[in-house]
């Protein structure tokens, strides 16, 4: 099991013929995602990767029954891309893109309540789910299927969260990237409320950065709704404010946003934390042990890879 | 649509990321968009400024450093000026000197230019806003009646004080929107028509330039019941400036730390902070929770440097370059999770960049993901002085001693 995509996903790719929509989607069908076409508008009828190319997503959705797109078109069109999917039907949209203007985002939210379409991104690594399905630019070799949730607004977090927990044996359900940008698609609590519902998933890693009240949100939602046990990091505690670290969303601002203000939020809900990026995966197997102590019935041994070592 | 909770968030300066104009260049676009100013000159001289004061008149001027941080009133960079003498004096006081605010950092910033305003009666002093709300995901509107002060320090003490719309893409600015404010403000009929048109006036201007933040403290009602803009500070959002060129071209690189400008220009995103160990690594979430890192085993970290996805060889090099340039840096950290790009290109990056820059300090390396093996066995044989981690923890603990040993 998993969450938003499993190996029948079928994916479009917006910018296919671009350098980094074909760079990028080479990757993806050689991790065995089943994408199934491109879009680029004017080179309709062209072959790229040995896939139909449609002038718009419309026509490839058609042509091919794809849900789920991804985005690699430049940040001037990510906003028009996002939204042409959502009119053609395509139920999730996965914008890698990085730069898109934020008052582009503000319009893309507003119009986006209209459609049955969630969005991941943008300025994101996208989305996989180990084994079946990855559809975005994050490197398929270091994660295993497995059952953990990891739930992260950086990229390269995510990429430490997985592999930690590849190293412990514990393995990933769904991997997702939400994005450093401010105003974004699919948020933590999206994502937390699927993962808690997902059976496979036992326990889930939420990876937060300085920035935004997103986090102390998510914290809030977890008191009430999460059962499964959650470890969480943020990034950022040495950060300056008034100073962008990078994401756009990385920024604390009006004393709002610090990186200790989402740890006590963390910590009022209950929630595991770690301060050291390298402790991510040993937490997560406590997490997991702990629970399983508190639950009759549960051998020693399928709690497994709690002895696995790893630096 | 609306909410009266203070939920503000105002993006600081912050420098060499967003694009910030000057008070000066602010007003030209307020005048541009129908927004009230007082009548002002930019000068660069104390003799320019003088002549501005003459060809403005009266008998009132102000004299304001245009530098690109708030707090300027309190440190020394606002002046009233009585006479010509005293315009040229107040200009020849400010400018070639460094005006240290609040939010400027302590070495200052660099006082290139003044702006000499006509002086104006006040009566009522606000406070106003337009920026891109997170929570709401919309562009919102913040007013306060205790104006000239700072918007942080109301909304902890004085939170009833302020008021917040925010605007629907479809519908925009609601007539009952600007009333609530206005009403809010304590304005009367007249002076609440005025408030309306400058309100529709700086949402068009925010969308039109794509500004992430449009601020004016103090907005000012005048002993007349005239309602102006009597500061005013516009910053661009830098993911917008590709259809921004008229806004990009006033940017002024001497108002930004220089490493930072450097970095920029080289598609890197650097920060300087304190500290001696300089970092450098790819992804901004893995450069921020490596400084975090080495802060939590007892080291400062000198940088947050985010080479970005691909972390080639240029771009390292690069980076080396800019951070070689931090006298206080007594080691370099090295964190690079290889992930699309392999570890061993990686790793010939790095020893290339060592060999080219001569990099006399340790240099730490923490590599991981795919081919990790292969890079760290080439950098081990590099020939130069690299220390190989064996993990995060490893790294940070490793770069925190042959600091301590440098020092």
């Amino acid at each position: 099991m998993s969450i938003l995509v499993d190996a029948d996903t079928k994916v479009v790719c917006q910018g296919l013929t671009g350098r980094q929509g074909s760079f990028h989607t080479a990757q993806c069908l050689d991790y065995g995602t089943r994408v199934v076409a491109g879009v680029t508008p004017g080179r309709g009828g062209a072959t790229e990767l040995g896939l139909p190319v449609y002038d718009t997503v419309a026509e490839a959705k058609q042509a091919t029954g794809a849900t789920v797109s991804m985005v690699y078109v430049p940040a001037p069109f990510a906003a028009d891309a996002i939204l042409e999917a959502a009119d053609a039907g395509i139920r999730i949209v996965v914008c890698v893109t990085e730069g898109v203007p934020v008052l582009d985002m503000v319009r893309v939210k507003a119009v986006l309540g209209d459609y049955d379409c969630r969005l991941i991104g943008p300025n994101c690594p996208g989305i996989i789910t180990p084994d079946s399905c990855k559809i975005g630019i994050m490197p398929g070799a270091i994660h295993e299927s497995g059952s953990i949730g990891i739930v992260s607004r950086s990229g390269t977090l995510t990429y430490e969260a997985v592999h930690q927990t590849t190293s412990r044996g514990l393995g990933q359900t769904t991997c997702v990237g939400i994005g450093g940008d401010p105003v974004r698609g699919m948020n933590f609590i999206d994502c937390l409320e699927l993962f808690e519902a997902d059976p496979a998933t036992r326990g889930i890693i939420m990876v937060g950065e300085i920035g935004g009240t997103d986090e102390e949100a998510a914290a809030e939602y977890i008191a009430d709704h999460v059962t499964k046990p959650v470890v969480a990091y943020i990034a950022g505690v040495t950060a300056p404010p008034g100073k962008r670290m990078g994401h756009a969303g990385a920024i604390i601002a009006g004393g709002k946003g610090t990186a200790e203000a989402k740890y006590a939020a963390l910590a009022e809900a209950g929630i595991a934390t770690v301060r050291s990026l390298a402790d991510l995966g040993d937490a997560m197997v406590r997490a997991l042990a702990d629970r399983e102590d508190a639950t009759p019935g549960v051998s020693p041994i399928e709690r497994g890879g709690a002895s696995a070592a790893g630096g | 649509m609306e909410n009266s909770a203070p939920r503000f968030q105002r993006p600081f300066q912050a420098k060499g990321s967003a694009l910030n104009l000057h008070e000066y260049q602010s007003k030209v676009l307020f005048r541009e968009y129908g927004i009230p100013v007082p009548e002002g000159r930019v000068a660069a001289t104390p003799t320019q400024a003088l002549h501005a004061a003459e060809a403005l008149g009266g008998a009132l001027w102000v004299v304001k450093a245009q530098v690109h941080a708030g707090g300027r009133g309190k440190a020394g960079g606002v002046k009233l000026a009585r006479s010509l003498d005293e315009v040229e004096a107040c200009a020849a006081e400010m400018l070639g000197r460094r005006l240290v605010t609040h939010q400027s950092g302590a070495d200052g910033l660099p006082i290139d230019r003044v702006y000499v305003e006509s002086g104006s009666d006040i009566e009522r002093e606000l406070y106003l806003s337009l920026l891109v709300d997170r929570s709401s995901e919309r562009v919102a509107i913040v007013a306060s009646a205790a104006g000239g002060m700072d918007i942080e320090e109301v909304a902890r003490t004085a939170p009833e004080k302020i008021f917040t719309v925010t605007l629907h893409p479809a519908a925009g600015l609601l007539g009952h929107q600007s009333r609530r404010i206005a009403f809010g403000l304590g304005l009367d009929a007249s002076q609440s028509a005025s408030l309306g048109r400058i309100l529709n006036d700086l949402v068009r201007l925010v969308h039109e330039c794509d500004a992430s933040l449009v601020e004016i403290n103090p907005l000012i009602v005048t002993k007349a019941g005239r309602i102006v803009a009597l500061d005013a500070k516009i910053n661009v959002e830098d993911n917008a400036l590709f259809r921004q060129q008229k806004l990009a071209a006033m940017r002024d690189p001497a108002q930004e730390d220089e490493r930072e400008r450097r970095a920029r220009e080289h598609d890197l995103s650097y920060v300087s902070l304190d500290g001696n160990i300089a970092c450098l690594v790819n992804g901004a979430g893995l450069a921020m929770a490596t400084m975090d890192l080495i802060k939590l085993h007892g080291g400062e970290p000198a940088n947050f440097l985010d080479v970005g996805g691909g972390a080639t060889a240029e771009h390292v090099e690069e980076a080396f370059n800019i951070i070689l340039t931090n006298e206080r840096v007594k080691t370099l950290l090295v964190n690079i999770f290889g992930g699309i790009v392999r570890c061993d290109l990686i790793a010939e990056g790095v020893v290339s960049a060592v060999r080219n820059t001569g990099v006399d300090l340790p240099v730490v390396v923490r590599l991981e993901g795919t081919n990790v093996k292969e890079g760290m066995d080439l950098l081990a044989g590099s020939g130069f002085d690299i220390i190989v981690a064996s993990g995060l923890t490893d790294a940070a603990v490793k770069a925190i001693e042959a600091a301590e040993r440098a020092a």
